[in-house]
């Protein structure tokens, strides 16, 4: 029990744990809208241009933050115009702006010979969240739960059936671009601590899960944010007991819990 | 009075005219099938109706408090994860304004819709357990929601068999007699179309018919389906 309370001594695990259980819950929330509407890859294409974007401010010696946010942002709304207009042309789209803005990234990187270990930005670390992480976390978290409670029937319709949304009168482009935002905030914030290379993990997988078992969408929404704590607060700890890297043990945790609901959900249909 | 009025309409996308200088009237309780090859035209005229592209020339007028709207199924519905009673009722949004969530009212009028499609049962249920028969009366029951008196519907039997599709058409059918709702249809299926409809529309490449079921069947594309052959 000393063990599992010493955790919170450290005052770095206790700001990676809430701004980590924070993060997560505005994956899980985005990630249902993304799985669902086919956009999945849009999260792992935005972290790797965060990825190149973190590289330039740390290269220019500025605040990652500051470069990121908007770099991603913009991206995020070009990229969700693109997937719009055609399927295949978006697909292959993100995989040329993610593996681009990657392989710039390494360059600077290397070039500028920056301090920042290269390891952190591809793999996370707990250590980099720093006190903005945490208040842009908790404003971050709190516009998502806001908008996805008051806005939940429309985001429905909009995930739904894109047409029959508009042509209920709904904006739909207004609802896309926010979502566009929040997602490219969520990955920005999150990359630091899980890493470019898995923080659309933390996208995908709980509304994939949630989805094996739960059959509304409701239900999916609820379990996939409660999904998203667990795995995270489990990830966290056992990373802390047995020293594994933080990220990748949260995203070790979500295959398996992936892997138990799929064999639930298979039971459940036969 | 007329419910919906389209004077010299011409439609297009980025630029390229589609279909031009479409001109015509509904009555309420009117049945219009809009019928023509692919790329005739048919669904840009449908999307100028509801609204969503905005013609380049003339105008289009609806006296509806809503129009329902029964687009054609997209693939990433087939395993979305929600219940009937979830997909019904997202078609009320249509009269929200300002209010973000469902009346008790919405709730009355969603089991009404589900009722009268035989749904209520399945009410609980997860659309993708049903039929595709059962989907498409699950989005029906949806554009009832929305619907004032006008259901505009897209290919409605697309993918479902014979037998599915003949019950759907009666349902259509039963709501525009009986319940005095008017239904524009896009269709490939110029058969049901002359068995149900009041009024045709046929949208050629250079020229375009609107007019009722008997004086189509005097045209010589309405002859050419009489002769019995018809690539319609």
């Amino acid at each position: 029990m000393d063990n599992l309370l010493s955790v919170f001594s450290y005052s770095f695990m206790v700001n990676a744990l809430i701004a980590g259980a924070l993060i997560s819950v505005c994956a899980a929330l985005l990630g249902v809208i993304l799985v669902l509407k086919r956009y999945s890859m849009i999260g792992d294409g935005l972290s790797h241009v965060g990825f190149g974007a973190m590289s330039i401010a740390a290269a220019l010696g500025l605040s990652p933050l500051s470069i990121a946010i908007p770099v991603v942002t913009i991206s995020a709304l070009l990229l969700m115009r693109i997937s719009i207009n055609s399927k295949i042309k978006g697909d292959a789209a993100i995989g040329l702006i993610s593996t681009g803005a990657l392989a710039f990234g390494i360059i600077i990187v290397s070039v500028a010979g920056v301090n920042t270990d290269l390891n952190s930005y591809l793999f996370g670390s707990i250590l980099s969240l720093s006190d903005t992480d945490m208040a842009l976390s908790v404003v971050l978290c709190a516009v998502v739960v806001l908008m996805y409670i008051v806005l939940y029937n429309k985001i429905f319709a909009i995930t739904f059936d894109e047409s029959f949304a508009s042509a209920s009168g709904i904006k739909t482009g207004i609802y896309n671009s926010v979502i566009a935002v929040l997602s490219a905030v969520t990955i920005v914030l999150g990359m630091r601590m899980m890493g470019a290379l898995l923080i659309s993990a933390l996208i995908i997988f709980p509304a994939l899960t949630a989805m094996r078992v739960f059959k509304t969408f409701k239900t999916v929404s609820v379990f996939s944010v409660i999904i998203a704590l667990v795995c995270f607060f489990a990830g966290m700890m056992i990373s802390f007991w047995l020293s594994t890297p933080a990220g990748a043990t949260v995203v070790a945790v979500n295959i398996i819990v992936f892997i138990v609901f799929s064999i639930i959900g298979f039971i459940k249909t036969r | 009075m007329s419910l919906l009025k389209c004077e010299n309409v011409t439609l297009g996308y980025e630029g390229k005219e589609i279909v031009s200088n479409i001109s015509f009237e509904l009555n309420k309780g009117d049945y219009l099938c809009i019928v023509g090859e692919n790329g005739s035209g048919k669904s840009t005229l449908m999307k100028g109706i509801l609204g969503l592209i905005k013609p380049y020339n003339g105008k289009i007028e609806i006296q509806s408090g809503g129009v329902g709207y029964l687009p054609q199924q997209t693939i990433l519905q087939k395993d979305f994860p929600v219940s009937v009673n979830e997909v019904i009722l997202s078609g009320c949004l249509v009269k929200h304004r300002f209010n973000p969530f469902y009346t008790a009212g919405d709730r009355k009028a969603a089991d009404e819709a589900a009722k009268k499609l035989e749904l209520y049962d399945l009410k609980k249920k997860c659309y993708q357990e049903l039929s595709g028969g059962q989907q498409q009366r699950v989005l029906l029951a949806r554009a009832l929601c929305a619907a004032g008196e006008l259901l505009i519907l897209d290919e409605p039997a697309a993918g479902l068999d014979p037998i599915i599709t003949n019950e759907l058409y009666d349902i259509i059918d039963n709501l525009n007699k009986n319940d005095d709702i008017t239904v524009i249809m896009v269709s490939h299926d110029i058969k049901a179309a002359i068995k149900y409809a009041s009024h045709i529309m046929h949208i050629g490449v250079s020229s375009c018919f609107f007019g009722t079921k008997e004086q189509y069947l005097t045209t010589e594309s309405g002859k050419s389906f009489l002769g019995g052959d018809t690539n319609g």
